[in-house]
């Protein structure tokens, strides 16, 4: 058995998405190898080579592959395939565009959204925005998966010592091109990856007013921001930072809504955090059903309160 | 009223048609339930919808061909016989025909992308416009795979659409913010939710989608082989939070998340 990990990394350092799909590679089974793709990612070679447990360390250097251009991604893990017997990304954006290619190409059925391993042919996942978890054994001889991080435990960073492979990258796709990022900057720890995240809902109504409530919160508590589906389709936040069913998983250590209602398609994104906290003015909103601590309160005082509170 | 024909210039730069696949699902509002002997969830007396995102794509297929860049839209559903009501529905918005492949098995997105593969061979489109996912299954695999198996360039999460001459341009959602990617046409294009607003159907284009054709295919036909390759060994319920309490001010909060919960 050998299983094939694909890195994610920001160019500079592996994200931690990275040592949690190594956590579901261990639970399937077998040699782990470590693929890192980009230009100047020595370092993150580097890095991915000191993880325990990890055999190999390959690496395809290409500025094609800065981009996360599923052809390039898919041209480049398509040779090493042969070699694996699973294939896995964590289920971030770059995995899903990328990793359905690779399994047509290998005429495999993708398992999507990993949640847990049973066994190396058997996994769970989340149907029905998480309403229901399907577990599925899959009859193709080779497994093309994405894993699903929010539910795996990041193994540990260092302690091993594997070698470096170069291989083959491709050349710039002809078909499909890079044009540009608009990359949404921010101090505030990664949505993906934060202990706390404080979301702000339709009842924000502005996107000054988002600013004004939700942002200062988070930063006194060191948090990330995340947004209903409503508070980004009304522009009071960016894109990236929704949460649910068709944005970002969270589970953080503790994750604040404030003026979200708690439909099931926001749930889908943040009903496995660990403590839930919700503020909202209407005692029959449905994130009451699934809060640990409820504060039936207009935000507009209940915010401020929350602050000085925390000064206290 | 019938559109001027285009002259044989026109027709040079804009004889494109589209393909837009959707799939009939679970409404977005039902409370889904698991089946007492876990083989699945119940679907029985259910409302049943078009899934939201095949919406949008099939609103942006017919806003392009409102611009004069798209000159027929074509709308596929693989699925029960009744999937033939979500083509109606796409009809009614502005499509112009249907295929319905009807299959009462368990079709996976390998297999769908294989049976959409022989029908874009069969029509030719200079487009795919589809839903990023399914919120039935899912997947989010469909488009990717299916662009895979034709060697074209993929756009995913889309959230702008801009087409000139035989390229796309496609803004896409993803996770560190927003990509823009050009994509030599023929490509797939799978939407994310900001790019439109589905229009609701009127009344006089539900009764003309009426009689708008809807060609009936299995996949037999198109020689494709749709046996599943992942088993379902079951369907479970999620675990269910156990419910929490109201606090009476900021003040309680802070201190529960600071004791009791230890968060803080
Ligand atoms: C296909 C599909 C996919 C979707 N994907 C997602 C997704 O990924 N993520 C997501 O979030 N949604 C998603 N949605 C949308 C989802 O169904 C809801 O519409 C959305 O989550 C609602 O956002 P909200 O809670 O901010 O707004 P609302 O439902 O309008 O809730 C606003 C809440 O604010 C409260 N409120 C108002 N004023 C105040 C005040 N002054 N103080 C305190 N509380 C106040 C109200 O009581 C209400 O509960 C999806 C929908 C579909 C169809």
């Amino acid at each position: 058995m050998a299983v094939l990990v694909v890195a994610d990394h920001d160019r500079s350092a592996l994200r931690d998405t990275t040592h949690k799909t190594i956590a579901a590679a261990q639970a399937i089974g077998g040699e782990i190898d470590v693929l890192v793709v980009g230009s100047g990612v020595q370092a993150v070679a580097e890095e991915a080579a000191k993880i325990p447990g990890v055999r190999k360390v390959l690496k395809a250097e290409s500025e094609a592959l800065d981009h996360a251009v599923a052809e390039a991604i898919a041209a480049t893990v398509l040779p090493l395939a042969a070699n694996y017997d699973a294939i896995l990304s964590p289920a971030t954006t770059t995995g899903k565009n990328a990793f359905p290619r690779i399994a047509a190409l290998l005429d495999v059925m993708q398992v999507s959204d990993v949640i847990e391993v049973i066994d190396a042919k058997t996994f769970v996942r989340p149907i029905y925005a998480g309403n229901a978890l399907e577990t599925v054994t899959t009859t193709d001889a080779k497994v093309v998966a994405t894993i699903r991080p929010t539910t795996f435990k990041a193994v540990a960073a260092e302690g091993g010592s594997a070698t470096i492979e170069s291989v083959d990258a491709p050349a710039a796709s002809v078909t499909a091109s890079f044009v540009a990022d608009e990359v949404t900057k921010s101090e505030r720890p990664e949505l993906g990856a934060a202990k706390i995240v404080v979301s702000g809902g339709r009842a924000m109504g502005s996107a000054e007013e988002f600013q004004r409530v939700i942002e200062p919160l988070a930063d006194k508590l060191g948090a990330a921001v995340g947004a209903s589906r409503a508070a980004v389709d009304a522009g009071y936040a960016p894109n990236d930072y929704q949460v649910g069913q068709t944005g970002k998983v969270v589970a953080p250590a503790l994750y604040i809504a404030v003026g979200i209602s708690g439909a099931i398609q926001h749930l889908a994104g943040m009903k496995d955090s660990k403590v839930i906290v919700a503020i909202n003015k209407d005692a029959d909103a449905p994130i009451f059903q699934i809060a640990d601590y409820g504060l039936v309160q207009d935000y507009k005082t209940a915010v401020p309160e929350l602050m000085a509170a925390l000064e206290k | 009223m019938q559109a001027a024909r285009p002259t044989r210039a026109e027709f040079q730069v804009r004889p494109m048609k589209v393909l837009v696949p959707v799939k009939r699902v679970i409404d977005y509002n039902v409370k889904v339930r698991v089946k007492p002997d876990q083989s699945g969830v119940d679907l029985a007396n259910i409302k049943m919808s078009m899934n939201p995102f095949d919406e949008i794509a099939t609103e942006e297929a017919v806003r392009l061909k409102e611009k004069g860049i798209v000159s027929e839209i074509v709308v596929v559903s693989i699925g029960p016989q009744q999937a033939q009501e979500t083509i109606r529905t796409a009809l009614a918005m502005g499509a112009d025909r249907g295929i319905v492949i009807v299959t009462d098995e368990r079709v996976e997105p390998l297999a769908v992308a294989k049976l959409l593969k022989a029908v874009v061979e069969a029509e030719q489109p200079g487009l795919v416009l589809m839903g990023k996912q399914a919120i039935d299954d899912d997947n989010n695999a469909t488009g990717q795979m299916l662009a895979a198996l034709l060697g074209w360039p993929q756009a995913t999460f889309a959230s702008k659409l801009e087409i000139a001459g035989d390229v796309a341009t496609v803004t896409r959602e993803v996770d560190g913010g927003l990509q823009t990617l050009s994509a030599k046409l023929p490509a797939v294009v799978t939407v994310d939710l900001r790019l439109n607003e589905p229009r609701y159907a009127s009344l006089p284009n539900i009764m003309k989608a009426k009689k708008k054709p809807i060609e009936p295919k299995t996949p037999a036909d198109y020689g494709v082989d749709i046996t599943p390759r992942l088993t379902v060994v079951k369907v479970a319920e999620p675990p269910k939070r156990s419910g929490g309490i109201k606090v009476a001010s900021a003040d309680e909060l802070v201190a529960k998340l600071k004791t009791e919960a230890g968060v803080i």
